[in-house]
């Protein structure tokens, strides 16, 4: 296997809410060696049902075993992987400078040009927030080290996948929506 | 559905679901934090039948055998710490072999847990990565439903075994007992809806056939699809060869049974895979040892894969003519769209050629050595012939389990218990104690080699202390043998610790009251052998073979299947 084939890949997976779920997923990457860039969990649309997103740099060819492995898994509802291009994906990162160098420095302009805001502040720190993908947090991060960086924090990826299949089509293909609760959480 | 309600202790509560699961028989081992779970063994031991092992690994192998024969789920119980941990093997054998078990482990207390306490293993997490499924249960209303989803999960789909792993608070508190057998978890889909367009171009590919060639493998006994791979490959004048956990799937006396595929498998199939033009694999998986170097492995031939583990198609091998779902349902869907052949001399006179090649240099000088010690091969034929074929032969891990792979001709089905995927040496003597507990009506004999018998022969003592009429025959060379083999032809001879010493096996099963006897002449064989499968009780027969004998044909690691080689 080139080098060369490989590309991004984010892995959407749709799993009961139950103890050691995400150890076992994990497992399947380590297994293979595979490394894990970012990994996010939350409730998904549906009631119990939470959703990883995992991204990873491998092959094509790896990232269908993998998700076959991973829908294999006994409380994993069904698994999707995506190409960059297939999804809407955003990411969060958190600046934590010292409130003093706000005073006399252009620190405003970058964070008005780069989109980001102000979290909070206080006599001592400032926390910076900028939700956007990895290049764009990058490239605040690269603007605000010059004004020291005391702390820096970036988010898992969250992805929505374009028109492409996902769990609604996935349960209606399977017969098995009825046993969901498919309407969306209020 | 049978509904019962009582008020009962958890520990009560897994008896009384086992026996809802209509369990008869388990393997296990007491302990401090599964104590509650035996006293009600001792309660119900009119219902159920506990039999103690020496050693929980062997309480896995043991459940595996039962399991192999019977395609029924096997149990194997253990206290926490290590009581679990001792399990892990057999778990992962059952994993990597696809065999249906549960085994239920004690744990320390919930508010223990964590806590580094007194026999406290985290054996949710350690079993985790060769599990099917797990789950610890800390509350007693859990037990009925986590025992009835084991059971569901461990024997639907593609088998596995499952670890529930029970807190001592939880085996003592009360709570009132109904049983409901799982027969639906949403996340789990077992069941696959055969595709007919999946059949039908599977159907056109195997009609156009020329020069076809079909691999069984354990999916069909584990789908019960030994009559229909039967029927069409008659029909369609197929020849058939198995994978190891395949043996016993297809009559190995039949004029289309070609032999076994891998690395010592038969030349003709391994040879003809690379020749065949249509390549029909049912219910295998293309593991390592069966194709060799993947790149070169059939890439002439249209591959036909048959397959209930949807993730298993395209692993390996990249089918054109996927089927996904159970053999048995798609070869029946199969069979009338088959065309019937008349015949295909060029094709079979090949196979032919290349059976009479092996025979010659291979095959008659293995089975029928008329000087010089004893061959491993010639013990095999010899069983083969006393038992026709019919006894469930289970093996440990070795030269002596390849030799048996070649020469045992199994004509009966589920016959062949044996430890593929893992290569755990030790599996075969516990393993044929659950075989012929299992099925006490057929002989049974464990054909084992002088190591691996020495990693689990303290399960003797379940033979003497249940009085379990397991034929024992083992084949010492005296060397750790298939490692030997390999030294000699890939390490220039520098036998490093393969060779081991061993004890006098008569009379250590004289310790433990079994009879016993060894032979080194090939004159004594058949009179020994006879002697062995005649006997009412268990019997060891230790028969002294060839020291440096070599198993061919044989694929090195890493050739191709055409670079199998005769010597």
């Amino acid at each position: 296997m080139s080098a060369d084939n490989i590309e991004r890949f984010t892995i959407s997976v749709y799993a009961e809410n139950h103890i050691g779920l995400a150890g076992r997923l994990m497992q399947i990457f380590t297994r293979r060696k595979i490394n894990i860039d970012s990994l996010t969990t939350s409730e998904s649309e549906i009631e119990g049902i939470y959703r990883f997103t995992i991204v990873i740099h491998v092959t094509k060819d790896q990232v269908v075993k993998v998700v076959n492995q991973i829908k294999k898994i006994v409380d994993v509802m069904t698994a999707f992987f995506f190409s960059e291009d297939e999804i809407v994906y955003q990411e969060i990162a958190l600046y934590k400078i010292k409130s003093s160098t706000l005073l006399g420095s252009n620190v405003e302009m970058v964070v008005r040009k780069n989109a980001a805001r102000i979290l909070y502040v206080d006599q001592e720190f400032t926390v910076i927030e900028k939700t956007g993908h990895k290049e764009e947090t990058q490239e605040l991060f690269d603007k605000l080290k010059p004004f020291g960086i005391l702390e820096f924090v970036r988010s898992g990826r969250v992805a929505i996948a374009r028109p492409m299949p996902n769990l609604h089509s996935w349960l209606e293909e399977v017969g098995l929506t009825d046993k969901f609760l498919v309407n969306p959480k209020k | 559905m049978e509904k019962t309600i009582k008020k009962v202790t958890g520990a009560e509560a897994v008896v009384l679901s086992l026996l809802e699961e209509g369990v008869e028989k388990v393997f296990g081992y007491p302990g401090g934090a599964i104590m509650p779970v035996y006293d009600e063994f001792y309660k119900y031991r009119d219902q159920i039948k506990h039999i103690l092992v020496r050693h929980e690994q062997g309480a896995t192998h043991a459940a595996q055998g039962e399991a192999r024969v019977k395609n029924r789920t096997g149990v194997a119980i253990a206290t926490s710490g290590p009581g679990a941990t001792n399990l892990i093997t057999g778990i992962a054998d059952a994993q990597i072999d696809s065999t249906p078990m549960v085994c239920i482990t004690g744990q320390v207390p919930s508010h223990l847990l964590g806590t580094d306490a007194f026999q406290e293993t985290d054996i949710i997490g350690i079993s985790s990565p060769v599990v099917k499924w797990s789950f610890q249960v800390t509350k007693a209303e859990e037990i009925p439903w986590a025992i009835a989803k084991a059971f569901y999960i461990a024997n639907s789909g593609r088998p596995g075994p499952v670890l529930i792993d029970i807190t001592k608070d939880a085996q003592f508190s009360e709570f009132d007992f109904e049983y409901k057998k799982c027969e639906f978890v949403r996340s789990y889909n077992p069941i696959v809806e055969v595709s007919l367009d999946q059949v039908k171009d599977a159907a056109q590919a195997i009609n156009s056939a020329k020069k076809p060639m079909m691999i069984v493998g354990h999916g069909v006994l584990l789908g019960d699809a030994q009559k229909e791979v039967l029927k069409i490959a008659e029909k369609a004048k197929i020849p058939v060869a198995n994978t190891w956990l395949g043996a016993s799937a297809f009559p190995a006396q039949h004029e289309l049974f070609k032999g076994m595929v891998g690395m010592h498998g038969s030349y003709a199939p391994n040879l003809l895979t690379n020749e065949c033009d249509v390549l029909i694999a049912v219910g295998m998986r293309f593991d390592d040892r069966v194709t060799g170097d993947l790149s070169r492995y059939a890439s002439q031939a249209k591959v036909v894969h048959f397959e209930l583990d949807f993730s298993e198609i395209d692993k390996n091998v990249k089918a054109d003519y996927p089927v996904l779902g159970n053999c048995k349902e798609s070869l029946t869907a199969l069979d009338p769209m088959i065309i019937e052949s008349d015949g295909r001399d060029e094709w079979f006179a090949r196979w032919n050629e290349l059976e009479k090649q092996e025979d010659e240099i291979v095959v008659q000088p293995d089975v029928n050595p008329t000087e010089g010690p004893i061959r491993m091969a010639e013990v095999v034929r010899r069983l083969s012939e006393i038992t026709e074929g019919q006894a469930i032969i289970v093996t440990d891990v070795g030269q002596h389990q390849m030799i048996t792979a070649r020469y045992y001709q199994f004509m009966d089905t589920n016959t062949n218990v044996t430890s593929g995927g893992l290569g755990t040496m030790g599996f075969g003597l516990p393993a044929a104690i659950g075989a012929k507990v299992a099925r006490p009506e057929k002989e049974v004999v464990a054909i084992i080699g002088d190591g691996g018998f020495q990693m689990t022969l303290q399960e003797l003592g379940v033979i003497m202390q249940e009085k379990i009429p397991v034929k024992i025959l083992i084949l010492n060379n005296e060397f750790l043998g298939m490692v030997r083999q390999w030294q000699q032809l890939f390490f220039d001879k520098r036998y490093a610790e393969t060779v081991i010493e061993s004890p006098s096996f008569v009379k250590l099963a004289d310790a433990y009251g079994i009879k016993g006897k060894s032979i080194s002449e090939r004159g004594d064989l058949m009179g020994a052998l006879t002697e062995m499968i005649d006997s009412k009780e268990s019997f060891l027969l230790e028969v002294m073979v060839e020291k440096e004998g070599n198993v061919f044909p044989m694929v090195p690691s890493g050739a191709s299947v055409a670079e199998c080689r005769l010597k």
